[in-house]
Order: C-alpha cells, then sequence, then structure tokens
C-alpha cells in the first residue's frame, strides 16, 4: 500500500535549501501569481477565488471566496493574518510560515489585491520565534523587492504589510478575539452579531480574516488557474490539505494531501506517511481534526480526508490534526488533559465555558487519580449538556464563541466509546495504564 | 513607545519590548507605560495577565519549559517534568529565591512532530528522553 502523494500546491518548496529566501522563492516561480494579479481586474482574482472553491483552513472550513464578497461596502478595509496556530497538535501554518514566508506574503498581497485592502495584518503566534524571524526578514526582501508596499511592480497598487507577534493566548486563534488583540486589548470574543469581521472588523472597519494556509493556496490559483485546483479533491473539499499528524506513530509530521484521496488508514499506515503505529502496537483511538473534535476508533478508519466526509462520521476535519493513541494510551487521561488545556485557555467571558471547563478539569483529574465515583460519568455528561446543550456533534453553542462547545467533544468521546475504561479507574481506585504522572505540585499548568 | 507613536492599541508591542528589556513586567513598569500610553493602569494589568507571555516575576536565571501538550503527554512529557523536578529537589533549589533554573509546563509549543519537546534557555529540543533532558539541563 503506497498512497499518492498528490501534486504539491503549498509545501512545493519544503526542503529546497534555504526555502525562505527571497532568492529560492524567485528561482521556483515566486511573485509569478502576484505579477499575473495585477494584470487583471480585482473583481476576477475574486472570481478565480471563488471559482477554485477554497475552504478556510483554519478550521471552520468556510469558503474564502464567499468570505471575502461578504465584505460590508466601506472604506478602508483590512486584511488579517490568522497564523496564532496554538491548538495542541496542530503545527501546519508554524511549517508554512517558516519554511516558505514568501508564499504566504504573494498569497496575502493576492488577496489585499483583490478585496483592494488598506493595509494587512499577520498574526502570528508568539512562541513561534524562528517563524517570526524569518517571516519579518522576507517582508524586509520584499519590500525591497517592490512586491510590498508603494505601486507594487509598478502597477499603482499599494499596500503595507505588518507582522505582529501574539502574547500566549490560545483564544486569539478565534478571529474576533484576535483583532481585540491587534487592537492592543485582552483577546476577548466579541459579542455576535454582527457575525462577521466582514461587517465590523478591526477597528470597526470591514475586515477579511483568513488563515496561514488558506491564504498560502492562492498564489497557485492564480498562477495555475482555479480550474487546476477546483481539479484536485472531490465534492465540497478542494486543493490540498496540510495534515499534522502527532501522536503514537512512526513518522508523525505534516502531510500535504489531496482531499478525499487518502483515508485515515493510509494516512497512519502508509510507509510514505505516517508509518504505522509505534512498534505495531493496536491502534486504540485517533483524534481526526484538533483536539475540539469528536475521536474516532479503528472502525473509522477508511474515512476519506474530505471535511464532508468526516462530518458525516460525526466529526470534523478541523485544522488537519490528526493525533493517533496506541493501546497503552489511557483514554481518560487524554481527555482530562484536553479539557484542562480549555480550562485553562477559556478567556473567562462565559460563564458555561469558564466554571464549566473547570468543574470537568476537576472531575476528570479526580477519576484520573482515583478517586472517582460511578456517578462522576453522569455528572461529566450533565456538565457537557450545560455548556453544549445535547452533547451532539456539531455542538451547540451556549457561548460567545465555539471555545466553549469543543470542552466536551473530548470527554464526551472518552466515556462514549471507553466506558468500561472510566469504570475501570473508578473501581481499582487509580490508573491502569503505564504512569505518566505529573507531579501533585506541577500539576497546576 | 515613541516609535510606535504613543499609541494606546500598541501596549501589546510596548509590553513585549519592557519585557525583553527588564524580565518581566513590576508594577513599575505597567504604571509607566500605561501612563504613556494613556491607558488606565488596570488594563495594562489586564493585558498583561491575560496573555502567557508576559510574566510579573523576576525569572530564575535559566528556564526550562517542557510542554504537556497532547502529542508530547501521550509521548512521555510527564516522566520529562519528574526528571527535571528531581534534579532541582536533588540541588535544593527548588524553592530558592533567586532559583537557578525554573521548570515550567506549558499546554503547547507546537512542533508537536517532535514530542516530546522541551524549550531550554529558549532553544527547542525534541524527541527527548528524561536522561537526555537531565543532561542537557545540567551543562547550563
Amino acid at each position: 500500500m503506497s498512497a499518492q502523494i498528490g501534486p504539491q500546491v503549498i509545501t512545493s518548496r519544503f526542503g529546497l535549501s534555504e526555502s525562505w529566501t527571497l532568492r529560492a522563492y524567485l528561482g521556483s516561480g515566486g511573485y509569478e501569481g502576484l505579477r499575473k494579479a495585477l494584470t487583471m481586474a480585482p473583481e476576477d482574482v475574486h472570481k478565480a477565488t471563488l471559482d477554485s472553491s477554497i475552504l478556510g483552513r483554519g478550521g471552520a472550513g468556510f469558503d474564502a471566496g464567499r468570505k471575502w464578497g461578504m465584505l460590508r461596502k466601506a472604506e478602508p478595509v483590512y486584511l488579517v493574518v490568522n497564523g496564532d496556530e496554538s491548538e495542541p497538535a496542530t503545527f501546519k501554518d508554524h511549517a508554512l510560515i517558516e519554511a516558505d514566508p514568501h508564499q504566504l506574503i504573494e498569497g496575502a498581497l493576492i488577496c489585499a489585491y483583490a478585496i483592494r485592502a488598506a493595509r494587512v495584518f499577520i498574526y502570528v503566534r508568539g512562541e513561534m520565534a524562528l517563524g517570526l524571524e524569518r517571516l519579518q526578514s522576507a517582508l524586509n526582501e520584499a519590500y525591497e523587492y517592490g512586491a510590498v508596499g508603494a505601486n507594487i511592480f509598478g502597477s499603482g497598487f499599494s499596500v503595507d504589510v505588518v507582522a505582529h507577534p501574539g502574547a500566549g493566548a490560545y483564544i486569539c486563534g478565534e478571529e474576533t478575539a484576535l483583532l481585540e488583540s491587534l487592537e492592543g486589548k485582552r483577546g476577548y470574543p466579541r459579542i455576535k452579531p454582527p457575525y462577521y469581521p466582514a461587517a465590523i472588523g478591526l477597528y470597526g472597519a470591514p475586515t477579511v480574516v483568513n488563515n496561514v494556509e488558506t491564504l498560502s493556496n492562492l498564489p497557485f490559483v492564480v498562477r495555475n488557474g482555479s480550474e487546476a485546483f477546483h481539479a484536485l479533491g472531490e465534492g465540497a473539499s478542494r486543493g490540498t490539505k496540510m495534515m499534522a499528524l502527532s501522536g503514537h506513530v512512526r513518522r508523525p509530521g505534516n502531510y500535504e494531501l489531496t482531499f478525499a484521496d487518502v483515508t485515515f488508514r493510509e494516512l497512519i499506515y502508509d510507509p510514505a506517511l505516517g508509518g504505522g503505529v509505534r512498534e505495531d502496537r493496536a491502534l486504540k483511538a485517533f483524534i481526526p481534526g484538533g483536539v475540539s473534535a469528536p475521536w474516532f476508533g479503528p472502525q473509522h478508519l477508511d474515512i476519506p480526508l474530505a471535511n464532508e466526509k468526516i462530518a458525516e462520521a460525526g466529526s470534523m476535519a478541523g485544522s488537519g490534526a490528526v493525533t493517533v493513541m496506541d493501546e497503552t494510551a489511557c483514554a481518560v487521561r487524554a481527555a482530562w488533559r484536553i479539557s484542562r488545556f480549555f480550562h485553562r485557555e477559556s478567556c473567562g467571558q462565559c460563564t458555561p465555558c469558564r466554571e464549566g471547563s473547570g468543574w470537568v478539569d476537576k472531575v476528570m483529574r479526580r477519576i484520573e487519580d482515583g478517586n472517582g465515583r460511578e456517578a462522576d460519568l453522569d455528572l461529566l455528561m450533565d456538565i457537557c449538556d450545560n455548556i453544549s446543550p445535547g452533547v451532539r456533534w456539531p455542538p451547540a453553542q451556549t457561548t460567545i464563541c465555539v471555545l466553549g462547545p469543543s470542552i466536551p467533544s473530548s470527554v464526551a468521546s472518552g466515556i462514549r466509546m471507553f466506558k468500561d475504561e472510566f469504570l475501570e479507574h473508578i473501581r481499582l481506585g487509580g490508573c491502569p495504564f503505564p504512569p505518566d504522572r505529573l507531579r501533585a505540585s506541577l500539576a497546576h499548568a | 513607545m515613541r516609535e510606535l507613536g504613543y499609541r494606546p492599541d500598541a501596549l501589546i508591542e510596548v509590553l513585549h519590548t519592557a519585557q525583553e528589556a527588564f524580565g518581566y513586567l513590576d508594577a513599575q513598569a505597567l504604571a509607566y507605560v500605561g501612563d504613556r500610553l494613556g491607558v488606565p493602569q488596570s488594563k495594562a494589568y489586564g493585558v498583561a495577565t491575560f496573555y502567557s507571555y508576559f510574566t510579573l516575576e523576576p525569572e530564575a536565571s535559566h528556564s526550562c519549559v517542557v510542554c504537556t501538550g497532547t502529542a508530547c503527554y501521550l509521548d512521555g512529557a510527564g516522566a520529562l517534568v519528574s526528571a527535571v523536578a528531581g534534579l532541582l529537589a536533588a540541588r535544593g533549589q527548588e524553592a530558592a529565591p533567586d532559583r537557578w533554573l525554573s521548570l515550567e509546563e506549558v499546554r503547547c509549543l507546537g512542533p508537536c512532530s517532535m514530542a516530546p519537546v522541551a524549550v531550554v534557555d529558549h532553544e527547542v529540543h525534541g524527541k527527548l528522553t528524561p536522561p537526555g533532558l537531565v543532561s542537557v539541563v545540567e551543562s547550563l
């Protein structure tokens, strides 16, 4: 079994020597897309994006071209690039920024031209020190080359691009929290409506917020035409997707795969991809699309990597982060760590999320520590039900943003798929799996 | 601050710069920054405590940050933390005020394919074993 590693749209320069420099970029078709876009009318660039149907790659999967079309008619318009990738096990934007920052800049400029943006802000997670350094030096090179700034390539179109480092808050990946953070405030998601920053965004102006991976596709789309992009994948999922594979596999890493071409089985077991579960152990479960997604089990391995196919099976493709757990992984501990993450990263505005996540964290911890009781399982599901009524997928929302409804997924998955394991913890008064426990004094993190 | 035009919305950038210069943000630094940018001190404090990058206390001379995100946790981050904690306890410097090393856990650092990961004095180390991390720390 060997999967076809499809035509590379966004990772074609990965592995080139000094792929992050302008020299390497220009040597491999760099800025041709932007040059071509500047000869087209902005409406035609927008149409090419619509025709290629690029779904947002940040997690929600919203059509990028449609998003641009929702901009309120007012000036100025801003483009904000969301590079605040902070979810555990998601590391695709990280790689795109470090290995090919010029591609991101070019994609952002193509978008900026199509929507006539007055300024572009690239919000990069503060922890990505190398990425920020390379992005900033790429920006300096691009300014000097004439690809950014005044009168780009003599076309009369001018736009400035600013790189902005985040300061360590997962919630700033939520687009309205990101805008608040850009404005120098705490990253509190904004109350909806207005539902989209396209109406009221940064400094009250209409704003497009797009993910790093989404925009990195644009140079290919403009250079090769929307048909070439649309020909990849099937149904609503077009083009390729960066899959960030981690956990108990032999070859963790980023893999760019054509949508619908590859199944989870191939991603995990193919020698050219994941290379199988470590030490040939049995697969216990995997998280298909980031820690907010409900878990899948071995029976889901033959689902193809396509947004709608994964959604039909009751989870989500999300950001494309796949985490594999083998038979030695403790489901209670894994779900506890995920709920702890959400508890720590909850911004604190909405009660169901702020209080619910802390409560779930505490109950999960006591089960893992062997102090749980059987009634805790009902209690957990009840708390989850209060955070997101019905504990169903897609989740119902009681909070301003979707961080709240993300909390129940892992806990509910754990209880539904591995109820016996939860009960065993309670019966034994401890965890039956090999210890990997954090010392009590440090478990506050 | 002058570079950024004393704009209140430059608060986060200014705090970044202040922390780089002083190592941490004390009440005096927050008051000064708030005052010059026209931001209430409460808001400057609010922003500084909201983002985990900012710290209000002096740092130890060296830092060891262990990632306990999902991928690292599955790959044995707990053992890394215990190993370094054991080393600190052996040296009796766990709770000293001017500490030699701070040991910290974070929820995810991002390079999950290199799990388990730790950052020692701003340098990323991947695919670590407990003895491996201890020898990195001991070489400080």
